[in-house]
């Protein structure tokens, strides 16, 4: 049955209404657990607020649980489902300037958006610079186009690479979640913050 | 007004993942953010300098995946929803105000400076990564990519290590 636009079951503009009604969901869900607030989001690296972590590892434990069984129950056709590929260095050295960028500017896309949505100046200001940084990219393209193509992995998943099935990864990945919840509990109780 | 109480995290976390979830179902792709930005410097991009985008690596990739226009696309309409829906939810909590948030220790100025830094440290990482937190973290960690869990890793380790040097400017 799905994914509805592989399986054409949906037209094309019926995948794009799609995706605007998923997208409310995504920013209205954001906003509700407090992604908008850049201090909130920051609270996670110093302890005081790991909504960041508990949000994030839930959604993908979910996601990845809603996968595994929509594909079980013969709903999903995991197979058409994109998997993201894997260029080691660029996704390393993309990873390590993003993280840099969210300690210092204190929102990812997705959540600065989420803060520009409810009046957060400091987020337009942001989003801005994600047009500026993304423009940068394309414009000096040339200069890391060797780096960004560096070490293609394919599109490998990492039970695979492990040798196990989907579904002990999935356990195994849900009582490292665990375990870092309660971790999470701690700090927040260790390093506690008045409102903010 | 007061300001409504945000929603158990761990609740939000389940919701975000049912968001997901849809997302491939209908899709067969996972969320995404920083795509739609690259969408709206593409189609600047080729509407004012076509010749010069042309010889662009960075577009032509581009291009070659999404035939027609680049603003007809999921990432940008399912950012359109993500404003809808962050106002939405905002006008109920009674959250919605002009504001620029930062800790007391630094003026709205500096903030203003380093959200913009950010942001473009971010931008341009999210093209080299292939994909921002939610498009190839989240994402790819749901469908058990590799890229997916490194990214993850490399992003929130750095963040980690940094924050030493930046406490001021949270705490």
């Amino acid at each position: 049955m799905g994914p509805l636009i592989v399986n054409e079951i949906i037209t094309e503009n019926t995948n794009l209404l799609f995706a605007f009604l998923i997208g409310i969901g995504f920013g209205f869900v954001l906003e509700q657990s407090g992604f908008s607030s850049s201090r909130k989001l920051a609270g996670v690296f110093y302890g005081y607020d790991a909504v960041v972590l508990k949000v994030f590892f839930t959604a993908a434990i979910t996601g990845m649980l809603g996968l595994l069984f929509f594909s079980l129950f013969g709903w999903l056709d995991l197979s058409l489902v994109y998997i993201n590929p894997t260029f080691l260095s660029s996704s390393i050295l993309g990873g390590v300037i993003m993280g840099a960028g969210f300690i210092i500017g204190g929102y990812c896309p997705g959540t600065s958006f989420c803060g520009a949505s409810i009046g957060k100046i400091d987020a337009f200001v942001f989003i801005a610079g994600l047009f500026i940084g993304v423009a940068l990219f394309g414009w000096g393209f040339p200069l890391w186009e060797k780096l960004y193509l560096a070490k293609d992995l394919g599109d490998p998943k990492v039970s695979r690479l492990l040798g196990i099935s989907d579904g002990l990864f999935a356990l195994l990945l849900i009582l490292v979640a665990l375990v870092m919840f309660w971790a999470a509990e701690l700090a927040e109780k260790k390093f506690p913050r008045e409102e903010y | 007004m007061n300001a409504k109480k945000y929603i158990n995290p761990y609740l939000g976390g389940v919701l975000l993942g049912m968001v997901l979830l849809a997302a491939n179902f209908v899709s067969g792709r996972g969320l995404g953010a920083s795509g739609a930005i690259k969408s709206c410097i593409v189609s600047a991009a080729t509407t004012v300098a076509p010749a010069a985008a042309e010889n662009s690596g960075f577009i032509t990739e581009y291009t070659e995946k999404h035939d027609g226009h680049p603003m007809k696309s999921w990432l940008v309409f399912q950012m359109l929803g993500v404003i809808v829906g962050g106002f939405v939810s905002g006008v109920i909590a009674g959250r919605l105000k002009w504001k620029v948030e930062h800790s007391p220790k630094i003026t709205s100025k500096k903030r203003l400076v380093l959200a913009l830094t950010g942001g473009i440290l971010f931008g341009w990482g999210s093209q080299m990564g292939r994909g921002c937190t939610s498009g190839s973290a989240l994402s790819g960690m749901a469908v058990l990519s590799l890229g997916g869990f490194v990214s993850m890793m490399a992003i929130f380790g750095t963040a980690f290590a940094l924050a030493y040097f930046f406490r001021k400017n949270w705490i």
